[in-house]
């Protein structure tokens, strides 16, 4: 006879300030000690220059990683991000430089082409049951070939003004206060809504001081952000492409009926299908995801740069999935977040910039973030095992 | 004094216990799965283990093959008269017990001989004998009447090979206590016979064989003794000789209907599903896992599927859900109208609903919370253009944590942490919220506590009388008897029997289930 453990359920303790994600709010904090451990060392580190620099640094990691962790919520894996941003990079430079192309159509052209290669993966890994392991290793290596063919492995550079933009343009002192206030008005509007829509439905909400705290700390926070950026030459345009495309993965991961197949099919893709799940349908999509924002990376990198080149977005990939990982997504699958995701990144460029700024050699470089994300994850495990026992 | 290690049998020759098993007692979180069982086997005898599903017959073998090592149970196990404790699977294995199992216990990607003499492979100096290892491995095959070669991989024999080799492997470790459970389930006629002649053989070595099987024919040919195990207790050793396949029966299933079924008599409706000549094809082999199957079930009504282990019923369920990967025959009538499932959504959008039986890998997403579960099939309905409508989805979670009274600390708790009732109330009320016409309940009590599941039926009650069809598979008899309006009886991918609510006895379908007279 089969007994299956009984486990009793721990009466939680209903929490007055209302749900608090206690593993975001440590990794806010191990990057703050970063920052301020890197401050201290070298002041220059904390300077609104530098800053502006790190979040330029850090929002090609940031987008990438923005899809891997819905590609690790389900259960899979992409290798070849890293490809397909020097591969549409290329693209987009041909079309631009040797093509004359306006940057619209650029930038159409690109990101159709990283949906299409991400298309072609997802559909290998969804209705042919390779695994994602396997084709995208394999696409990491062909999209790198199909680089270096179309570009006769030669380095393009960009001419184009409009283009370059998108990489290194800041935004006007006037318009980054503009958009702060607006980001403020929208926070204080959705959190006013969603408290009357609870109320209508007779659902206890927060107490109005703690939820008035919260918003106050973080309209403070923008604006903070919005000064500081000001304060040197404004905010940089690529960071405005990490904010919105995180805030529509986020809506995407926790609005959406899409996102939650997605966690369900990573929590347990048996119970998924046997709940009317198409398992297949959603897992290409994803592919299609990680294609699409790979594009969008490799747009902002090279107008950055401002060129292609055949090595641009070489070990990509493997930021990205450090940055899901020290961000708190599970490589089993079923748990991860997009603002996790986007915190390890910053985590991993900090480490990146400081370390450069301290003068540390490459290797030690290498060494030290190697550690730090096996030393995220030991931690995040043990953290776990204490919780469940 | 008399010699408690030996006994006289019927003809007066004092003969050995080959292994004893005194007072086993095993609890599982205070939950007795064995209570004070005693098992004897002689040597050179065929000794039957006889009882429903659940009676404890795994759980036993368990303890005797170091699976549960020796201070996780009460009692004593003695092998020739000396006691024993065996504090993993090797220690048993050194005592020569091997243990054939149920499901196949072979490394697909090896050789039959790689298989045969896996850990304890012939070696010198640790490098592998190849030669004497194969050479070994194919006078083992040739005593369970195997011509293949040793060097074949194990994938590519069929179920019933697989069988004779795991068979030939347990051969090979020179057993004394040889352990089959329910050695015939994938085999053929003929493989039967060749199992049998083997079986006839070992004991005229002397080895004692322990014989865990539903089909009372095969008992009755083979067996010397047999043991019925009963919820937990070991009820009586008979001799062959001495008694019939009605008694056996009728042994396995005696208890008292002492819980009570809140059966009611329902008002039929209209007729919801009918399945016309139903036959669903292994996923992988060519042949029958259904076969010409016949059903109806009427709005309001519960209807029963009994049958043993291994009848095809859950299979039937997955395909008419549209999620076994086997191919299906025949028609599928819901409400009037031909349907042709062929997904999961299908099914969903024609009302169908299935409830499966291990609610752990199939139900629930453990690391999901309530509200996420219980919402999972019917996202639609509470979403627009794609988002999710989440104050709707408190609202219908809430509603059915009341209506179902699931225990839990809120409809944010991951559902692993929840109780197996409180599980299967989260899987029902998935259900219940996309509103199906036909139920189809696979297991729905399995291994969850008395009160829940009286909660459940009064529930399943509830449904039918709202007009739902509900089909619910068992292997619990009572249950079976004590819930379902008109009952069929599965046995080897065919419906075998039909009895209504009156006729129906814990006898009659044990008997039909299992084949006998």
């Amino acid at each position: 006879m089969e007994i299956k453990a009984v486990i009793e359920q721990q009466p939680k303790k209903k929490n007055v300030f209302g749900k608090i994600d206690i593993r975001a709010y440590t990794m806010i904090g191990a990057l703050i000690a970063i920052w301020i451990f890197f401050g201290m060392l070298n002041e220059t580190f904390l300077s609104a220059r530098n800053l502006s620099n790190l979040f330029t640094q850090m929002s090609v990691t940031a987008i990438l990683a923005i899809g891997m962790v819905l590609v690790i919520v389900a259960g899979h894996i992409d290798l070849s991000v890293g490809s397909i941003v020097g591969l549409t990079g290329g693209v987009a430079a041909i079309l631009s430089n040797w093509m004359g192309m306006p940057t619209s159509v650029v930038i159409l052209c690109t990101l159709l082409a990283g949906a299409l290669v991400g298309l072609v993966q997802g559909w290998l890994v969804a209705y042919r049951a390779i695994p994602a392991f396997i084709v995208t290793l394999g696409g990491m290596m062909i999209f790198r070939g199909a680089l270096m063919g179309i570009t006769k492995s030669t380095t393009i550079p960009i001419f184009d003004a409009q283009f370059i933009a998108l990489g290194s343009a800041y935004f006007t002192d006037v318009f980054g206060i503009i958009l702060a206030a607006m980001a403020v008005v929208a926070l204080f509007v959705s959190t006013f809504r969603k408290r009357k829509s609870r109320q209508q439905y007779g659902f206890t909400v927060s107490p109005l001081p703690f939820e008035l705290t919260k918003l106050f700390v973080i309209s403070a926070l923008i604006l903070v952000f919005v000064v500081t950026m000001n304060s040197y030459k404004g905010i940089p345009f690529p960071i405005i492409f990490v904010i919105a495309l995180a805030l529509i993965f986020s809506f995407i991961a926790t609005k959406t009926t899409f996102g939650r197949h997605v966690y369900a099919i990573g929590g347990n893709v048996e119970a998924a299908r046997l709940s009317g799940i198409n398992i297949q349908l959603h897992t290409m999509m994803l592919f299609v995801f990680t294609g699409l924002l790979s594009a969008i990376a490799a747009l902002v990198l090279t107008a950055r740069l401002s060129s292609a080149t055949i090595s641009a977005g070489q070990m990509y990939e493997l930021d990205a999935i450090a940055a899901c990982v020290i961000g708190g997504t599970s490589l089993m699958g079923g748990s991860g977040t997009i603002i996790g995701a986007i915190i390890g990144a910053m985590v991993m460029t900090s480490l990146d910039n400081g370390m450069s700024l301290l003068g540390m050699e490459t290797f030690w470089q290498y060494i030290v973030k190697g550690s730090i994300l096996i030393l995220a994850v030991w931690i995040d495990i043990a953290s776990r095992k204490r919780k469940t026992n | 004094m008399p010699d408690p290690y030996f006994q006289h049998d019927t003809t007066g020759v004092k003969r050995m216990y080959a292994l004893e098993m005194i007072n086993i007692t095993k609890e599982f979180l205070g939950v007795k799965a064995l209570d004070r069982v005693s098992f004897k086997v002689k040597k050179g005898e065929i000794h039957a283990l006889c009882g429903e599903n659940g009676a404890g017959k795994s759980t036993l073998m368990k303890v005797l093959s170091g699976l549960y090592p020796t201070g996780t149970y009460d009692g004593e196990i003695r092998i020739d008269g000396k006691p024993v404790s065996f504090r993993n699977i090797v220690d048993a294995e050194q005592a020569g017990i091997a243990i054939i199992h149920q499901e196949l216990a072979l490394v697909k990607e090896m050789t039959v001989g790689e298989n045969i003499f896996l850990g304890r492979e012939p070696r010198k100096f640790g490098v592998i004998q190849w030669d004497q290892l194969y050479y070994e491995a194919e006078t083992w095959l040739k005593k369970v009447g195997l011509t293949i070669s040793p060097q074949t991989k194990i994938h590519s024999l069929g179920i019933g090979q697989q069988q004779l080799v795991e068979i030939a492997k347990a051969l090979a470790k020179q057993a004394n206590i040889l352990i089959l459970d329910e050695p015939t389930a994938a085999l053929t006629e003929s493989e039967v016979e060749i199992l049998m002649g083997i079986l006839e053989q070992l004991r005229a070595q002397g080895v004692a064989c322990i014989y865990i099987s539903h089909k009372m024919p095969e008992v009755f040919r083979l067996a010397d003794s047999i043991t019925v195990l009963r919820d937990g207790k070991s009820i009586v050793t008979l001799s062959r000789a001495e008694t019939n396949e009605d008694e056996v029966v009728a042994l396995m299933v005696g208890r008292e209907l002492t819980e009570r079924y809140p059966y009611v008599k329902k008002t039929l409706g209209h007729v919801v599903l009918e399945v016309k000549n139903y036959s669903v094809w292994h996923k992988e082999k060519p042949m029958k896992i259904n076969d010409s199957i016949h059903i109806t079930v009427r709005a309001g009504e519960i209807v029963g599927i009994a049958g043993l282990m291994g009848a095809g019923r859950t299979e039937l369920a997955m395909s008419l859900f549209g999620a076994y990967e086997g191919k299906a025959e025949g028609q599928v009538w819901l409400e009037g109208k031909q349907v042709h499932i062929r997904s999961v959504q299908d099914a969903i959008r024609s009302g169908i609903a299935l409830v499966t039986e291990d609610r752990k890998r199939l139900g629930l997403i453990l690391g999901m919370d309530v509200k996420t579960n219980t919402t999972l099939a019917s996202l639609k309905n509470i979403s627009r253009l794609q988002v999710i409508n989440q104050n709707e989805e408190l609202k219908w979670s809430q509603k059915y944590v009341d209506e179902l009274k699931t225990k839990t600390a809120s409809l944010e708790t991951a559902v692993g942490t929840l109780s197996g009732g409180n599980q299967q109330k989260v899987v029902l009320a998935k259900w219940l919220m996309a509103k199906p016409k036909l139920l189809i309940l696979d297991e729905p009590t399995r291994g969850i506590d008395v009160g829940a599941k009286y909660e459940i039926y009064h529930l399943m009650n509830k449904l039918a009388k709202e007009g739902v069809a509900i089909m619910m598979i068992s292997s619990e008899l009572p249950e079976i008897l004590g819930m379902s309006d008109r009952i069929y009886v599965m046995r080897e991918g065919r419906i075998v029997k039909q009895l209504s609510h009156d006729e129906a006895t814990q006898e009659n379908i044990m008997m039909a289930a299992t084949g006998g007279e």
